[in-house]
């Protein structure tokens, strides 16, 4: 569905953006036409794997199903599931992303520190797919 | 000021879910707006449409299918597409020709019939569409990003669950006067307070709904809006229309993420607060000057962060203001006396240009129960999504 955003598996996995060569903006999702800072000659654009860890800028969850295209089984009771935008330090950028299955808005806060990994956005009988995950640092479920 | 131009009439078909097209409430706005203006259709020069893009292939050519409503009279003709920024847009459009003098006056109208429920992205796979991609990626509707503000302005200035359904009290009870507002009834904290959570922290009766509407302005140049005869009239001063400076750190709908600030600073204002700015300084005038704010509360938070974008306070002080009643009718400068989206909900093509109605009566004080007493400049402020300002100035 989205090629190139991740890479890696356990302690590897790592979100992906490009980083510009002339004015060293990064960029996530990647941007690999031009570089859009409006000040930059423009560079090449060039693949870099993004921090593993950040702190929560804000969350908030999905009491309620989303309209397509999000994908989620009608015939299941819907479980919400909490989104975390997470600032990254050293690219000075805020992701957000889902929580693991099971971290709630009640476990979350601003400032605490997260940490990226794999997950599973969906599935059916052929394909599944894969996505990034933010999970509180300590958290091992 | 010779930049100004004139508003000589204003028109809305009620807000509410009706099952009928837009074309229907947009005609119905735009024959309203004619009538107030005391204008012949076929007196008009140019007509702008604000596009709608659920009302199908039609939506995306409003101002013809408008003109052919009310009936081919050979006028000019310009559609806009700016989300929820489209009826400043289409607003800007209107201004530009007269000032221009391609046309002396023109004839602005919005409208939509909305679906129930979240907004979605347009169908098929399209992993090229930043809109597609929150859905798709992350189940990102238009309420989680409001919730991450509520949660943000909660965690950096200790705004409470109390503050925001204090904006849907006070919205509510301006609605309740308002003829046009979809919702008339007033809402008690207590019943905030009891809706289901649909982001956390926000709830129902924090987010406001999706509604059919419409709204319709006859603008002018400022000479033949003297030799028409309306004395004390409406000026419109300034149309911001500002996209955002790289790098916006602020998370927006519809982005994944933000700009990165590593190669460039941030400017000092947001990109909301410099909507507002370019309104101010093409209008030349200043929060102080205020009379009344017409702003998009697309969740109560979201209000409140408009009185500090638009300098009605300072940062992190909008509960503030909020709470010493500076913002209600009567205060010290009332914010959103329509009643708001929280007493309307989303139109969108219609929004912005309704926002201009409620400016244009108030400023006439023929606002009825609502009137803001001796209402003299009164400004509007929205965003549209993919990065488009909306703040429009009026004076009388
Ligand atoms: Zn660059």
């Amino acid at each position: 569905m989205v090629t190139g955003w991740f890479t890696g598996e356990g302690e590897e996995f790592r979100l992906l953006g490009t980083r510009c060569s002339a004015c060293a903006s990064v960029f996530f999702p990647r941007e690999d036409a031009f570089c859009r800072n409006p000040g930059c000659p423009g560079g090449d654009l060039e693949e870099v794997p993004l921090s593993r860890r950040g702190r929560v800028w804000s969350y908030t969850d999905s009491r309620y199903r989303p309209p397509s295209p999000y994908v989620s089984d009608p015939e299941l009771e819907w479980r919400p599931y909490a989104l975390i935008a997470v600032e990254l330090e050293s690219e000075r950028l805020v992701v957000l992303g889902q929580t693991v299955p099971g971290v709630t808005v009640a476990d979350l806060a601003v400032g605490m520190e997260v940490e990226v990994v794999p997950g599973v956005l969906n599935e059916d009988a052929e394909t599944t797919w894969t996505t990034w995950h933010w999970r509180p640092t300590g958290v091992t479920a | 000021m010779t930049g100004e131009v004139a508003v000589l009439g204003a028109g809305m078909h009620p807000w509410g879910k009706w099952g009928r097209g837009f074309v229907e409430y947009g005609t119905v706005a735009a024959r309203a707006a004619l009538a107030d203006a005391g204008v012949d259709w076929r007196d008009v020069g140019s007509i702008v449409g604000a596009d709608t893009v659920r009302g199908g292939y039609p939506g995306y050519v409003a101002g013809a299918t408008f003109a052919k409503a009310l009936g081919w009279q050979g006028a000019r003709v310009a559609s806009v597409y700016a989300a929820c920024a489209s009826g400043a847009q289409a607003v800007n459009t209107a201004r530009a020709q007269i000032l221009s003098g391609l046309a002396d006056v023109v004839l602005v109208v919005g409208a939509d019939a909305a679906p129930k429920g979240f907004f979605r992205p347009a169908g098929g796979d399209r992993a090229d569409d930043p809109d597609w991609l929150r859905f798709r990626v992350l189940g990102a509707t238009n309420p989680t990003y409001f919730g991450l503000y509520a949660r943000r302005r909660m965690a950096v200035h200790g705004d409470t669950l109390e503050d925001f359904a204090q904006v849907k009290v006070k919205n509510a009870a301006l609605g309740a006067l308002n003829p046009n507002a979809r919702y008339r009834k007033r809402v008690t904290a207590e019943q905030v307070a009891a809706s289901a959570v649909v982001a956390d922290p926000l709830r129902l009766l924090d987010i406001c709904a999706t509604s059919d509407g419409a709204a319709a302005l006859v603008l002018s140049s400022m000479e033949f809006a003297r030799r028409h005869g309306t004395a004390d009239r409406v000026r419109i001063r300034a149309v911001s229309t500002v996209t955002p400076r790289y790098p916006n750190t602020v998370l927006d709908l519809p982005d994944i993420a933000t700009d990165s600030a590593v190669a460039a600073e941030p400017a000092a204002d947001t990109f909301r607060a410099s909507i507002a700015r370019a309104a101010y300084e093409e209008a030349g005038v200043g929060p102080g000057d205020l009379s009344l704010a017409e702003v998009y509360d697309l969740s109560t938070s979201l209000e409140l962060q408009w009185y500090e974008d638009l300098g009605l306070c300072g940062e992190g002080e909008a509960a503030k203001l909020l709470r010493e009643g500076a913002t209600a009718l009567g205060g010290r400068i009332p914010v959103n006396v329509s009643g708001g989206l929280a007493s309307f909900g989303e139109a969108v093509p219609a929004q912005a240009i309704a926002q201009v109605c409620e400016l244009t009566w108030q400023l006439r004080g023929a606002a009825g129960d609502r009137q803001v007493a001796g209402a003299l400049v009164g400004i509007t402020a929205n965003q549209g999504l993919f990065g488009h300002g909306s703040s429009v100035i009026a004076v009388r």
